[in-house]
């Protein structure tokens, strides 16, 4: 019988990523096992591709070709361009935990600061003792590579009843190049605690580097929670992440995200509601030029009665740039009363630019209310002109077309702040492209 | 020398000529009404002088104080003074008021090498427009024109001109879809910006509007040209005897 070694197109052997990583990635024995397990299970699928269903648009078998090694530990020089990069993309007020490179870094967090009913500790220290956050409800070849080789990450906890002061934010730093990032977080949001939490994920400098992340978080009943992530790493970068949450009854979740950045990135949500009567709204915006690839893909569950979600998507594709939008709502049999709905569009800013829009229901119960909608289209010739007509300039006119366009999905981040810092990061995208 | 020349401008849209020699000369402080029947060429023309993207001019000449106002995108015009009241003002949700009233003073002066205006100036002024225009407040917050009535688009016209100070004001049909109340409230903001250095020209179908807006000068246009000129007594004979006289002589 062959047995041929699994290799990448560079010829290297897949088996050893996880073999040259291995000896610095913390955890138990049994920990150990687990991560094994899930790198066979990678190494058996590779890298996804365009004949799997979920993948199609987004080959990265195609466009990502390889997993790069796992980055070593940044130096001195490296941390310093991090802690610049903190400062730069930090939101006032926030409290900051950090990761570079994958790694947890005390130095530029603010530990010793955090709001009551806030506590953190590290992937790392727990997987001393338990191998639980490696499992997720589903997994794929990205989620599985992320169990094997994730080197750190955040375990967040709000207490019950918990109304955090200042909003936290985790913010992911690159300084390595041509290296890979494996993070993995935790975020548990106790019974009726109201927090604002931020991801970001930033560059200090490095290029061509490759991050996969995985969230889990899970909201206890009667939350209210604002989660607002901003994936803005070097235009050459590959980010993929996949988040996993569980939403409590009678919860109000406010999710936003909001892709600046990433030669190839991908989004994937599964979101799914455990208890009655919790609101969902979703937000998502993508600006893309050049020949970036953004894609955002949402699985919404809804598996018990009396819940609703709203998912919004703007993408501004300028260039060359692929926009995906990929959104699936299950309506599992006793989920009546169910309200679900999603709206996406696209502005095309170039002829070949280019959008892809997948919706998908699966409705399995009879008493429901659900529907999508999509559009794709230039910008309104008749509002530039008029815009023009009253002094201003047509790059000008431009972005604030694409700023008002943006705006829909922008305007649903409650906190004044927060919303001006996001446009903000908008605003340097429009700054960028002209 | 004259604020606004359109010398023998021949327009064409999809291969189709418009206008076909069109002259016309506006001085500083002067009021000129343009009417004519529908398909004319009368917003043909205003659109010519704004800038309006999808007409290709094909003779003639346009100058605005000796210069020549073909070459000029259509923010460079608006920053040397002229500007269109549009007959259809779009909506465009998702910008404030505030903000875009803002944007375009500020890229106007910036254009002309002015500095901008500081907000408190800025807010103080729009107040004391908004207020004699009966715009409310609350308007302003809003997108520009979203969910506003056609009298409160068109008054909205008249806020800008006002804060803009443009030399050359073109209304263009300013009175279709207003009621009674509506146009004079909007007539009245228009009348309020004479000035002796401001020229305006009043596109209209009827004669209506020109009981609030006095003209100076009255011109007939049929099938792409100014076929007959006179004073404000034109204006009246023409509702009276209607357009069909012109239509042969064009």
């Amino acid at each position: 019988m062959n047995v041929a070694v699994a290799k990448t197109e560079s010829g290297r052997a897949v088996s050893d990523l996880f073999a040259s990583a291995e000896g610095r990635l913390p955890g138990s024995p049994a920990v150990v096992a687990v991560r094994r397990e899930a790198f066979e299970t990678y190494e058996r699928l590779g890298l996804p591709h365009r004949r799997l269903e979920e993948w199609k648009y987004t080959d990265l078998r195609a466009m990502v070709g390889e997993v790069l090694p796992l980055a070593v530990a940044p130096d001195a020089a490296a941390l310093s361009r991090a802690a610049d990069a903190v400062k730069a993309h930090a939101f006032e007020g926030a409290r900051k935990l950090v990761l570079v490179d994958g790694v947890f870094t005390a130095d530029l967090s603010d530990v010793k600061a955090l709001p009551a009913g806030v506590s953190v500790t590290t992937l790392r220290e727990t997987l001393d003792k338990t191998a639980d956050l490696l499992t997720t409800a589903s997994t794929d070849a990205v989620i599985s590579l992320n169990a094997a080789m994730a080197t750190d990450g955040v375990v967040l906890s709000i207490a019950d009843g918990a109304q955090p002061s200042a909003p936290v934010q985790i913010i992911h730093v690159a300084t390595a190049p041509s290296a890979s990032a494996f993070t993995r977080s935790q975020v548990r949001i106790g019974k009726g605690a109201r927090p604002t939490i931020i991801e970001s994920f930033v560059s200090a400098g490095a290029s061509a580097y490759q991050v996969n992340d995985a969230v889990l978080v899970s909201i206890g009943d009667d939350a209210d929670v604002a989660h607002i992530r901003l994936m803005d790493d070097a235009p050459d970068a590959v980010n993929i992440t996949s988040q996993f949450v569980t939403v409590g009854a009678n919860v109000k979740l406010n999710y936003f995200n909001m892709t600046t950045g990433g030669a190839v990135s991908r989004l994937q949500g599964f979101i799914t509601f455990a208890g009655e009567g919790s609101e969902l709204s979703v937000n998502g915006v993508n600006l893309l030029k050049k020949t970036e690839h953004g894609d955002l893909t949402l699985l919404v569950d809804h598996a018990v009665p009396n819940c609703m979600s709203r998912e919004t998507f703007r993408a501004v594709i300028d260039d060359r740039a692929h926009s995906v939008f990929q959104g699936r709502i299950i309506v599992r049999p006793d989920a009546q009363k169910t309200d679900g709905k999603m709206m996406t569009r696209a502005l095309l800013l170039s002829d070949e630019a280019e959008a892809d829009n997948k919706p998908e229901l699966e409705i399995f119960a009879d008493d429901v209310s659900c529907g999508h909608g999509a559009t794709a289209g230039a910008l309104d010739d008749s509002l530039l002109f008029y815009l023009r007509a009253r002094g201003l300039p047509e790059k000008d006119a431009q972005a604030l077309l694409i700023q008002a366009f943006v705006g829909e999905a922008i305007e649903q981040i409650a906190d004044d702040d927060l919303r001006e810092h996001v446009i903000g990061v908008a605003e340097r995208w429009l700054g960028r492209r002209s | 020398m004259a604020l606004l020349e359109v010398k023998d401008l021949k327009v064409r849209v999809e291969e189709r000529e418009i206008l076909h020699g069109l002259t016309l000369t506006v001085n500083e402080g002067e009021i000129h009404a343009i009417m004519g029947p529908n398909g004319s060429g009368k917003s043909t023309l205003s659109h010519v002088i704004a800038g309006k993207p999808g007409y290709e001019v094909t003779d003639g000449q346009i100058l605005f104080r000796g210069e020549d106002l073909l070459e000029m995108d259509p923010e460079e015009r608006a920053a040397k003074g002229v500007f269109l009241a549009f007959q259809y003002p779009v909506e465009i949700p998702g910008v404030a008021t505030m903000t875009f009233l803002r944007t375009a003073l500020n890229a106007q002066r910036k254009a002309r090498g002015e500095d901008e205006y500081s907000t408190p100036d800025f807010l103080r002024k729009v107040r004391e427009v908004s207020k004699s225009l009966n715009i409310p407040q609350d308007m302003l917050k809003r997108g520009v024109n979203v969910g506003f009535s056609g009298g409160e688009k068109k008054r909205n016209e008249v806020l800008q001109m006002a804060l803009f100070e443009p030399a050359l004001c073109i209304l263009d049909e300013m009175d279709s879809g207003l009621d009674i109340d509506a146009l004079r409230i909007a007539a009245d903001g228009v009348n309020a910006l004479r000035t002796p250095k401001r020229a305006i020209v009043v596109i209209t179908h009827y004669q209506r509007l020109l009981n609030y807006i006095i003209p100076d000068f009255v011109h007939v246009m049929s099938r792409g040209r100014v076929v007959k000129s006179g004073d404000k007594q034109l204006a009246l004979e023409l509702e009276e005897s209607g357009y069909a006289q012109f239509e042969d002589a064009a």
